[in-house]
Parts: structure tokens; sequence; C-alpha cells
């Protein structure tokens, strides 16, 4: 997301941060580890040049292997697992050149410390943008390669051989002329005191045991038979659960309580009052969830009482009739466009999405006079312990957190205002106290996808083709309150992503940003971040060229994409999969949509059922996808089938409103999620590669909603400009 | 009220309001978190436990009705045929992401199974419709079911 473009000024050649050369540097660390064993600290350089753009102090360790003198291998993971591969797709990466099998891997969850475990493509401590296997795909594999070459120092020095006589194996270093060998465990404190090697030569893809191989998941066995153990599932020994009731308009305050009634419920212990949110502290969560509904607040509820949605999107579409900074502009617009044969011109929108994870938001805090303690699933887990530490007035090293498996975070969970809240209210209480969210308040104060406001126009030649693009939005920008220095000049690197450097050659083409921040409303990452929106809106736009020239859209964008042979191959292996061209029966339509973002090119066809009174069905999805080098083959397959249900999810339903200043949605009945019969056939084809890995676990969400919008398009000729679908506009004329 | 109650084969003494749900009387009470909370709403089925065999929502199940029912969680379902075979195709099928809802996910399953050791897509469907999963793993479940249901087939054929 984001931070690609930032992160691209200082990246290497092939786009990739790298540990070679970092040793002679002073940037790489061995040591023995406690306990016996060799301890490699590894770090990266950040990849941002900018040094007023992020942190840029961080030349420091960025994660930890372990070889211990049982010879485990522990691998403290930086980034966090929440269903997208992570914890077995990073583990492959350094088995493959430390000779290990993965099932010799044991993984811990990283602490909170932004400079040892800086994501070097974000520049903090975090999981997100689709960044973890680009951040670690090099340094990873050097991480284990060190390791090896050390190791194997180590056996050849004890058998007096040359090194190069010997090789890895298996978690053991052989020694081929005599057959000896030596398990790594046993090697492991020698190791610590071999010299570290400045340079390690990577092995050649053709040499590849693990990576494109479909690799068993790691967290799979403890996921099935209850074991795994999330956020919410944390019991400290006498922890409370407490559940709350927040402002129901943003910004609004508590007037008065009347918490009689809850303080009679059994098992309900007390009642905390914030400025802003009352919370019932119980023994168990059914006492707490009854002492909730039995409280009586009165809300004072502030500057956005009466808040619309008209107030929101009009004011959105107001910004868009002026200028703004400009995102990308290539050749002369106005002089292109004063000169075309056909002119198009429309405007879209996206409303506003809550994350809506299983897991609902939770976070366990033991606030204690001289320390806390915090258990959370957490994107952020440094920003999180900071947060902490703020909240309590503490220094930040009285501040533990442990870090635990996310039931789904799609980017609720670099967020930290459920920390906040539960620290708030921990304060208060003495021991240990879990803070769950119900599904309510989850929805309900959600930080949403922020709603955007587009007007699109472009001019068509006399071949019908596009020579001037111009594309002007409005919306919030999340880098400006996530990462500010990251927002410069008014533009924002990810609201942009997906508008700007299109796969198409467009000779003239402008795009303009406007940040406006929407009143009493929240935003947030949410999955596939600004291209969520973006490429909605070009993708049917295209769409709607191609319609405008009366030319197939597969054929149209084909034409445009002679400089982007990536591009070209998924587009034409989607179509042919997909059977494009054959004929359909009926209100059936097939939609396409192309895309490069988070590194990696995509291509979809859906094929689409409308039914007489506009229910929309999705019957069947084709995915080509060049993500470059492929880790798990069938990671990818899983995140792509689960992107693209995702993205259905909020094309067919996804939409947050506010009326009177309070979220209208509430619970999986009024904010709904796709279920097993609706769920559409997926077909994933994957493009043989051997340039660097791209991001997957969110291309497949941005690029569905155009694909399906198109199709609908196809199926019925009704042009969706606004989502989610109105089905009701769908309806069959009598 | 001090009610008990058999989970998994062991009797448990409570001592909750009656109408306190089941889910937090596993998860808070009795300290076993794998069946899940998702809605609190049976919208859902994150919370899926089986009440004598069939699928209940412990969401909205108050203790108190439960009686002599036999209750079988997630971390109990391994252990029945139906259960380790679904089990087992979650596994060799690669389910799981995020993980969150197949407690849920898999307590229907095996529900399904135990009532109909055949089922069609349709069956599945229905069985299956009222158990969301965020990450969408709804192809490789339906995939699981089935593979399951052909071991189980297998099984009675030898």
């Amino acid at each position: 997301m984001i931070l690609d473009h930032l992160a691209s000024r200082a990246a290497d050649a092939d786009g990739s941060p790298s540990l070679n050369g970092l040793s002679r540097r002073g940037f790489l660390q061995v040591g023995a580890a406690a306990g016996g064993g060799l301890l490699l600290s590894l770090s990266l350089p950040l990849r941002n040049s900018d040094a007023e753009a992020v942190d840029a102090n961080g030349f420091a360790p960025n994660a930890f292997i372990r070889i211990g003198s049982d010879g485990a291998i522990v691998l403290t993971m930086p980034y966090v697992e929440m269903g997208q591969g992570t914890y077995t797709s990073v583990p492959m990466l350094i088995a493959e050149e430390l000779e290990v099998d993965l099932k010799q891997v044991r993984l811990e969850h990283a602490p909170p410390d932004e400079k040892l475990y800086g994501n070097p493509f974000l520049g903090v401590q975090a999981t997100g943008g689709s960044t973890t296997i680009r951040a670690t795909w090099k340094p990873m594999r050097e991480a284990g390669a060190i390791a090896r070459t050390m190791l194997v120092a180590a056996a050849a020095k004890r058998w007096n051989v040359a090194p190069d006589s010997c090789r890895a194996q298996i978690g053991e270093v052989l020694h081929g002329a005599t057959g000896r060998s030596i398990k790594y465990g046993e090697l492991a404190a020698d190791a610590a005191h071999m010299p570290v090697p400045d340079h390690v030569t990577l092995k050649r893809p053709e040499d590849f045991k693990l990576i494109g191989t479909p690799a068993k998941r790691l967290d799979a066995p403890a996921k099935v038979n209850g074991t795994a153990v999330y956020g919410i599932d944390v019991r400290p020994p006498g922890v409370k659960i407490a559940t709350l009731a927040q402002s129901p308009v943003f910004g609004g305050r508590v007037k008065s309580v009347d918490d009689t009634a809850a303080k009679a419920v059994k098992d309900v212990r007390q009642i905390v009052r914030l400025d802003d949110a009352v919370a019932v502290v119980a023994d168990h969560m059914g006492a707490a969830r009854k002492g909730l509904a039995a409280l009586v607040i009165e809300w004072d509820d502030g500057p956005h009482a009466k808040l619309s949605m008209d107030e929101i999107a009009g004011e959105l579409e107001q910004a868009t009739l002026k200028a703004g900074p400009v995102a990308q502009n290539i050749g002369d617009i106005d002089k292109a466009l004063a000169s075309v044969v056909t002119k198009v011109e429309a405007t879209y929108q996206v409303p506003f999405l809550a994350h809506a994870a299983m897991e609902p938001m939770n976070c366990t805090v033991h606030v204690r006079q001289d320390g806390c303690e915090v258990w959370v699933g957490s994107q952020v887990i440094a920003r999180a312990q900071a947060a902490a530490a703020k909240t309590t007035g503490l220094p930040l090293d009285k501040v533990v957190v442990h870090n635990h498996l996310i039931g789904g975070g799609f980017g609720r969970r670099l967020e930290i205002d459920g920390v906040i809240r539960a620290v708030q209210i921990a304060q208060h209480v003495d021991g240990p106290v879990k803070v769950v969210w119900t599904r309510e308040e989850d929805i309900q104060h959600d930080m949403y996808r922020p709603y955007f406001f587009d007007r699109m126009s472009a001019g068509l030649d006399d071949k019908d083709m596009p020579v001037a693009w111009n594309h002007r939005f409005a919306g919030s920008s999340i880098l400006a309150r996530f990462l500010p220095p990251a927002f410069n000049k008014g533009l924002d690197p990810d609201t942009t992503d997906g508008a700007i450097d299109l796969v198409y050659a467009l000779p003239n083409m402008h795009v303009e940003y406007l940040r406006v921040e929407p009143p009493g409303i929240p935003t947030a990452f949410w999955r596939s971040v600004g291209p969520s929106h973006s490429v909605f809106v070009v993708e049917s736009f295209m769409d709607e060229l191609a319609a405008a020239a009366k030319q197939d859209p597969v054929a149209y964008r084909r034409a445009l994409l002679d400089k982007s042979p990536r591009a070209k191959a998924v587009l034409d292996l989607a179509a042919e999969k997909a059977g494009w061209g054959q004929p359909l029966s009926g209100r059936v339509g097939r939609g396409v949509s192309l895309q490069f973002v988070f590194g990696s090119y995509m291509a979809q066809v859906a094929e689409v059922e409308v039914s007489k009174d506009g229910a929309v069905r999705v019957r069947r999805v084709v995915c080509a996808v060049d993500c470059g080098t492929v880790i798990n083959p069938d990671t990818v397959q899983a995140q792509i089938q689960s992107a693209i249900m995702f993205g259905i999810t909020a094309a067919l339903y996804g939409e947050i409103t506010l009326k009177n200043g309070r979220v209208e949605q509430a619970n999986f009945d009024t904010y709904q999620i796709l279920r097993m019969n609706e769920a559409p056939a997926i077909e994933v084809h994957i493009v043989k590669s051997s340039e660097p890995p791209g991001g997957m676990g969110e291309p497949g969400t941005s690029a569905i909603v155009p694909a399906v919008a198109n199709a609908i398009f196809a199926a019925t000729g009704k042009r969706l400009r606004k989502m989610p679908i109105d089905t009701a506009s769908l309806k069959q004329p009598a | 009220m001090a009610l008990t109650i058999k989970v998994n084969q062991k009797s448990h003494s409570v001592d909750v309001d009656g109408d306190t749900p089941l889910l937090w009387v596993l998860r808070d009470v009795l300290g076993m978190t794998g069946t899940k909370f998702g809605c609190g709403a049976a919208l859902c089925g994150a919370c899926t436990v089986h009440v004598d065999g069939v699928a209940t929502r412990s969401c909205i199940t108050p203790v108190d009705s439960i009686g002599t029912s036999e209750i079988t969680t997630i971390e109990a379902i391994g252990a029945t045929p139906t259960g380790a075979r679904i089990v087992q195709a979650w596994l060799d099928r690669e389910v799981v992401q995020c993980g969150y809802c197949q407690s849920g996910q898999i307590m229907s399953a095996s529900a399904l199974l135990a009532s109909n050791p055949r089922p069609t897509d349709a069956d599945i469907d229905d069985a299956m419709s009222g158990n969301i999963c965020r990450c969408g793993t709804y192809l490789r479940i339906r995939e699981a079911i089935k593979q399951a249901a052909q071991t189980s087939k297998q099984g009675s054929v030898q």
C-alpha cells in the first residue's frame, strides 16, 4: 500500500531490502543465546530514505533466529498472523536457506520494539499493506544462509576439513567424503563464535526445495482443536470480564448513568464510568452483557448529533468541483480534451465500510501501581505498548505487551483505540480485566474505510481510443493521521494508489486528490486500502470507455497494454480461462478488471447472474495473477479466494451509514457478510515468474468489485457508479 | 443458582444466573475458550456446540435449558469418529486462515455429517450457511466436508 511509493525511492535494484554487506557496517550481531546456542540478530536497512517520513533511526536488528542446543530453530515473528499465512511463508524463507525441515521451526510472537522489528516497507512495526513477503523475501533468506554458513564452518573446524567439502541438509552438516554428520543443535555453541560472513550467495530459484511448493500451514493444527489462543482467549489469573457502551455519536459524552439495576445483576462487580463510555465489569461476559442492558445512560450527543449521509456525501461532491493537489500529470489534459471526438463523463461513490472481523474487538489489561501488562492481537504491537504507556503515564519499559493470534485483522488491528479504551477501564479495576466489545459496539465504533466521491472525464480520438483521462476525487486521508510525515503537499500515496501509475498507456492523464475529512466518523485502513476505492473507479470507467467505443472490454484494455507485458499476460490468461466471448443466456454477464497494485499484476473475470427482481448472484470468478516469485502457492490461492469473498461482500452488502450521527448498522443482520450459499466458484491461475514477490493479501479484493459491476452492466446494460449494488435499480422492467 | 452441566463427558457445577448463555459458561466460567464469540445473536455460528449431537448456537442458549443433555465442544469433537474425519479433512484441505470461525464451522459440519453421511451441495449450503467466515474459506469448507463424507463412505465399505 502506502508505502510502496515512499519505499520505492530507496529500493534495491530488485526492490527488496537486503542484508548483504551489512555485517561489515556492524548491523549484524551474533552472540551466544541464553542457554547456549547461536543467536543471530538481523538488521534491515529502512527502505525509506526520507529521514523525515519515518523514524530513520533504524539500523538496528530486525528479527531473531535462535538455534538451541536441542536443535530447535526458534523464529521470532515480527509480523503477526491474522489468517494471511505469514506464520508459514516467512519460516519457509528461512528454512530454505538454513536447510531445515519446516517441522523443526518453532515460532514466537515478537514483543513490541520498533527498532528491532520495524517493517522496512512501513517504517513502523506493522503488519499490513500486503508487505510482509516483500519486506522479508531477501533478508529472511540471507538470515538463514548466514546461519547455515556459520554452522558449516563450525563443523568443518571440528572435523579439520575445508568448509566447502561440507554441506547442510535437514538440520545437520554432512561431510560427504567421510560420511560424517553433526546435528545443528550440537554445533550451535561453536557456530556462535564463527566469523560472520560478509556476503552470502543465495540459492538459485531452480535449487529451491521449499519456496514454490505448497507447504502446510504451521498454525492450522491448533486452529482445528480449540487450542489456538487469540487475544480474546487469554485468561490471566483473577481476570474479570468487561463490556462497554460508547457514545453512540462520535464525539458525544456521558451525561448521566443510572446503574442501580446493573449493579443488582448477579456476578456484576463494578460499573466504570468514563467521559464517553460506560463499562460493566463482571465475573463473566454473560453477566457483563446483562448488566450493560440494564444500564440507563443519558448521552450528550455533542457537535455531530445531526450528522447525516447527505451532509457527508454532499461535502465531498462539492469539494470535487474545485481543483486539488495533482497526484499525477502526463501530457496536456486540457489541450487533449479540447480536440477529442467523444467525451465521456461520470461520477462515482464508494461508502464507508466496517471491518467486521470475526473476533470482536478486545484487549486485556492489568494496571498496577508500578507497571502495566497488556494482552492483545495487534498489527502494531509497539504502538499498542506506547498507547498503554501514554494512557497510564508509565514509562515504556514498565508496559509489557503480549501479542496474540488475530481472528481477522483486515486493517482494524492497525489501530490502537481498543487498547487505549481497555487501559482506561483497567485503571479503575483492581486486577486484570478483559474488555470485550459486543458485536454491536464493534460495528458501530469501528474506524471505517473512507467514503470517496470521484469525478471522471475522458476523451476518445477518431479511433475511439482514450487520449485524455481526467480523474479528481475527494475523501479522507488515513495516512495523514496514521503516519503524518507520509502526507506531503496534500497528497497521500495510499489514497492515490491504483488511481495513478496505471498499466494503460494514456498519452494525457491528470489525477487530483482532495483531502476532505468527514466530521464525526473515524476512518482507517481496510483490506486493499487505497485500491479498494480507486480500482473500482478506474476499472469501471475504463469499461465505460469501451462501451462508448462499442468495443469489447478485454480487447479495448488490451490495446492499451503494449508497454505492460505482465499486465497483458494476466488479462489474456483470465479471459482465456473464463471463456471470454463465449455466449451466455439469460440475464448473465461477464465483467473484467485489471490492476497492478501491491506489487502484483491481477486480472479477474466475474460471471454474474441478475434475477428479474434485481438480485445479484456472482456465479464464477476467474483470476489470473502474476505476483512474481511464489513462496507458498497454496497461500496465494487461499488469499485470492478470501479476498474475492471479502470484495463480493462489500459489493453486494457493504455500507455503513449515519443517521443523526449514529451508525445505523449493528450486527450481521444489518451488516451482512457473504455466506456459503452465495459463494461463487473461484479459479486461480498463477503466472510462473522469477520476479521478486508481490503482495498477496489484498489485491483480490480491489479487483473483484469492478469485475462484478462490469458484469452487471454486461448482463443488464445498467452501469453501477455507486457501491454497494442497488438491486432495486436492477429490476427488469415489466 | 448452582447448575450441573455435562460438557465433553465431564460434569461441572456452575453458579450463574439460569439465563446466562452457555457460551459464557464455557468460555469464562469453565475456561474452555475454543468455542468463540462472534455476534451474541445466533447470526454467525462461531459459538456452535453440540447439544445431544445437534448443532446449537451457544450464545443464545440459556444454561438452564440444557438439563441433562450432553454438550460437546471443539475441544472434544476430534474424539468422535465423524469429528475426527472432519478435523482431518480440514487439515488436508488447508481450510483455516485466521481460524477464528473454524471451531463453529467444524461443529456445524460434524453435526451435518453425523446425521447425513452423504450430503449434497444443497445439504451443505443448508447446514453451513449460518456460519460466517470473514476470511471466505467457504470453498475449502465445502471440499473438506465432501472429503470427510467420502472417507466415511470408504470406511463403511471396508
